[in-house]
């Protein structure tokens, strides 16, 4: 009996469950894998998608790109035994500072595709993605046009048919002012469905369009203008260069959304000016996320202890002040780069080391020999003996004596007898010795992005300052130079002073010059990734790298000046003078080194402007045409 | 278990006799070299500057195999047998070959079956002759004619005339090929090119800068900057005893 009930249990569990349908059975829906009809029904999840298509934004220079992209171009001398390659050698390979991740761009085209295609979303999530995702698309365009001139625009994600034939997925290099087009249309079709929210910094807002269709516009412009002065960097089919006849039109684009957003169109985005130090108010720009930043536009975000972080203070710390022992002191702004901070009096001069008899200058403190400049130099450069977390950094390079020799040592650690002194200390603890990774090289660190915050050194922690890619600043600096280039000098000089009076400079400028330009740009923009897509638009990178080693007597002449070429970080080294017998003694003597390990100058040739497209790329395609002078 | 010392024996075997067999290409062998001539003179230019393409079609995917031209214009690559198209990408070389418009140069086919010598015949814009170098009292006095090849529509001015020195016998504009190029000694001497007045008698002089370890000889050639021209187009190398 026991057993038949048995029997009949195992039946009826056999009979019950086969009865399932095979569909019920085999057809489970994956657990590790959210199907897409899934993931566009949720706003959170899209959101999640979205995420990474921001975090993959491409930057030339970028807090999580390394140190070292904001390295070269003579701005800044890198003091890694690993990295002296950027200051020894002469010149670029045609394919430095290619781009061509299609992969992206089909991601984002799936990305628009599904989210038109998705239905459970509420009308007003689904137009901000579709519109961020847009923006996203021609922040890309914007920054492979930059590199590459035109190429193949690609707007809806292609299927390959597995037929073989590969012809119809071949699209030819759109001419480069289509490219430039297609982001500033795109920038004026989403503006609108994008957020006004000032607050909003780490996502697209109206804003964030509009300064991309400006500085697009205002690359679009300057290409067609001064394309004119190199000839050769063009293409017939015009893939590489811009008729000369669409420069106004681009121009006015330029102003039109520039203004926009500096009429507060988009949001009450104004210049940071929230500390009385006008340095310390400069450098808080980059490192404040709060709400009181309304200068801010567009930024990658970081958040300690959330995941996202960047080594750059760990990197870049000064020696004796660093968090991480042997990390710190690789990014070392040049001379070059800090003599072209004007005086107050708005006039270029070179830091004065010598005086009209060719004696040299005797500083007691060593900051006296930057006083009256540019607030903005010590904003983005850390001096000698400059402050940074409490601490005063200890750069110099050795004793001066009255006999005009020189007492040094390899490390600060390694005292040497000073006569007089005894065995002491000869060179700071920051450096300056040649060679001495670690340390500053040029006598400068940076301080743009460099982290106060406590422990923002250490590698286990890291930074989450972020970074500025589109910020008000530059938009006033857009707006003057479309102004400028439209023959509207009041409206240029108007907005040029703005940003000029932020920094200290409270005289205003009477006259604006093409050079002026330049040179406000380089120092307002210093490091934020500009310097070379500048150089390129404005056609003077073969002017400004120009493979001519520099002399001293260089590089403190013409400092202003456009073309002035731009080779080879300086340094500035202190000395310690010492001379009993001299009212001088124990005051500072400054002068211009050129590190040890530069032994190449910048040469940037015709086949630099656009970068290679690879060989793979080419055979791949054999619609594309190469790029000129290659 | 025992070992079967015949069965290892006949494995070795066989492994030595297969594996003797060759697996891979021989690498080229075949030199196809030359030089850069106008009218069978030797057209010099930069040490590493001016490239050149070598396409041979019909192997799957197109990609060039590059080279670059060493600094008296000659070039030397080797190959395998077979069908190849030379080029010289378009706008590179203080020359005109082939051109096909303003930024295309059209391809010359080449066989190569053996070891072989193509001299590559250009125009080039201007050609530095009869240049003579004297050293005297710590100067250095380059005396040289500049002929303008180039005459019609395709005609270029020369920007500047540069005296290049060096210890060695790489000179030129580049990296270390220039000794008074040094932060620390005077720039190359340099002529305008709107200040030359007379092509056929053209003068620079330059100081010879100290040599560390000394040594009794410089090497020095004249350079001309092509207006709108990227190369370099320089007169023959000469050692110059001092």
């Amino acid at each position: 009996m026991k057993k038949k009930f048995l029997i009949m249990i195992v039946a009826g569990l056999l009979v019950g469950e086969s009865c399932k349908k095979d569909s019920a059975f085999l057809d489970i829906p994956p657990k590790s894998v959210l199907p897409t009809e899934l993931v566009f029904s949720d706003p959170a999840l899209v959101l999640s998608v979205l995420g990474d298509l921001y975090n993959r934004v491409l930057d030339f220079s970028g807090l999580d790109n390394g140190w070292s992209s904001f390295t070269d171009f003579s701005e800044a001398f890198p003091s890694e035994n690993g990295s002296y390659f950027f200051v020894q050698r002469t010149g670029w390979g045609f394919g430095e500072w290619s781009t061509w991740d299609y992969g992206y761009i089909r991601d984002l085209n799936l990305f628009l595709q599904r989210a038109n295609a998705a239905t459970k979303l509420t009308e007003d999530d689904k137009k901000r993605f579709i519109a961020e995702a847009r923006f996203l698309r021609a922040q890309y365009y914007f920054e492979i046009v930059k590199r590459m001139g035109g190429v193949p625009l690609i707007t809806e994600p292609m299927e390959y048919d597995y037929s073989g034939n590969v012809t119809q997925l071949q699209k030819p290099r759109a001419k480069e002012s289509e490219i430039y087009d297609f982001v500033i249309s795109e920038a004026e079709a989403i503006k609108n469905d994008l957020p006004t929210n000032i607050d909003v910094k780490s996502r697209a807002t109206k804003a964030a369009a509009l300064a991309m269709e400006a500085r697009a516009a205002l690359y679009a412009g300057s290409i067609a203008k001064y394309g004119a002065n190199t000839p050769q960097v063009s293409l017939p089919g015009n893939e590489v260069g811009i008729p000369a006849s669409m420069a106004d039109a681009y121009y006015t684009k330029a102003l039109a959304a520039a203004q926009q957003i500096i009429n507060q169109q988009a949001g009450a985005y104004k210049l940071y000016q929230v500390l009385p130090d006008l340095s310390d108010n400069f450098a808080a720009l980059f490192l404040d996320k709060s709400s009181v930043n309304q200068e801010s536009i567009f930024i990658e975000d970081f958040k300690a202890n959330g995941g996202k972080t960047h080594g750059f203070t760990t990197n870049n710390q000064p020696f004796s002040i660093s968090d991480e022992g042997l990390d710190a002191g690789r990014l070392n702004p040049s001379l070059n780069l800090v003599q072209s901070f004007e005086k107050l009096d708005n006039t270029y001069a070179p830091i004065p080391t010598k005086d009209g008899s060719g004696d040299p200058i005797y500083y007691t403190n060593q900051l006296d020999i930057f006083a009256g400049r540019d607030a903005r130099l010590a904003g983005t450069v850390l001096l000698p003996n400059g402050l940074f977390k409490g601490k005063r950094t200890e750069v110099y390079a050795g004793y001066l004596l009255g006999d005009g020799s020189i007492i040094t040592s390899g490390d600060a650690t390694q005292p040497k007898n000073v006569p007089g002194l005894g065995t002491t200390q000869v060179v700071g603890k920051d450096g300056v010795v040649s060679g001495q990774e670690f340390r500053t090289q040029t006598g400068f660190f940076i301080r743009k992005y460099l982290d106060p915050t406590v422990g923002s050194g250490r590698r286990g922690r890291g930074s989450d300052v972020a970074f500025i890619r589109y910020r008000y600043g530059e938009v006033l600096l857009n707006a003057a130079e479309a102004a400028f280039e439209l023959n509207q000098p009041g409206i240029a000089l108007g907005y040029i002073n703005q940003v000029r009076a932020r920094a200290g400079l409270t005289t205003p400028l009477a006259a604006l010059t093409f050079d002026r330009i330049v040179h406000e740009r380089r120092v307002e923009l210093a490091f934020e990734g500009h310097t070379l897509f500048d150089m390129k638009r404005w056609r003077i990178a073969h002017l400004v790298w120009d493979s001519n080693k520099m002399s001293v007597a260089d590089l403190v002449s013409n400092i202003g000046k456009a073309t002035k070429h731009n080779t080879q970080p300086y340094g500035l080294w202190p000395y310690k003078y010492y001379n009993p017998s001299s009212p001088n003694n124990n005051k500072w003597v400054f002068r211009e080194v050129l590190p040890g390990p530069v032994t190449g100058a910048n040469s940037f040739s015709f086949g630099n402007y656009y970068s290679q497209i690879g060989n793979d790329i080419l055979s791949a395609n054999p619609l594309i045409v190469k790029q000129p002078n290659q | 278990m025992k070992i079967k010392f015949q069965y290892l024996i006949l494995m070795l075997a066989l492994f030595a006799a297969y594996g003797c067999k060759k697996d891979n290409y021989d690498a080229p062998t075949l030199t196809l070299k030359g030089r850069l001539v106008y009218n069978g003179e030797a057209v010099n230019v930069e040490y590493n500057k001016v490239p050149f393409e070598l396409y041979q079609p019909g192997f799957g995917k197109t990609g060039p195999i590059n080279g670059t031209f060493a600094q008296d214009g000659t070039y030397s690559t080797l190959l395998f047998a077979g069908d190849y198209k030379f080029t010289i990408p378009a706008n590179q070389g203080p020359f005109r070959w082939k051109e096909l418009g303003p930024s295309k140069r059209d391809t010359l086919a080449v066989k190569v079956g053996a070891n072989q010598t193509l001299d590559i015949d250009v125009i080039p814009y201007y050609m530095v002759r009869n240049a003579t170098f004297t050293p005297a009292s710590g100067k250095l006095t380059a005396k040289f004619n500049i002929e303008k090849v180039i005459t019609d529509a395709n005609a270029k001015n020369i920007e500047t005339v540069f005296l290049y020195i060096n210890k060695t016998q790489f000179v030129s504009n580049a990296d270390n090929m220039n000794i008074s190029s040094d932060p620390n000694v005077p720039e190359p001497a340099i002529v305008a090119g709107s200040s030359i007045t007379d092509l056929n008698n053209v003068t620079i002089i330059d100081d010879l800068p100290s040599i560390t370890p000394t040594q009794n000889y410089v090497f020095a050639r004249v350079g001309i900057k092509i207006a709108g021209v990227e190369d370099m187009i320089f007169s023959p190398l000469v050692k110059v005893s001092l």
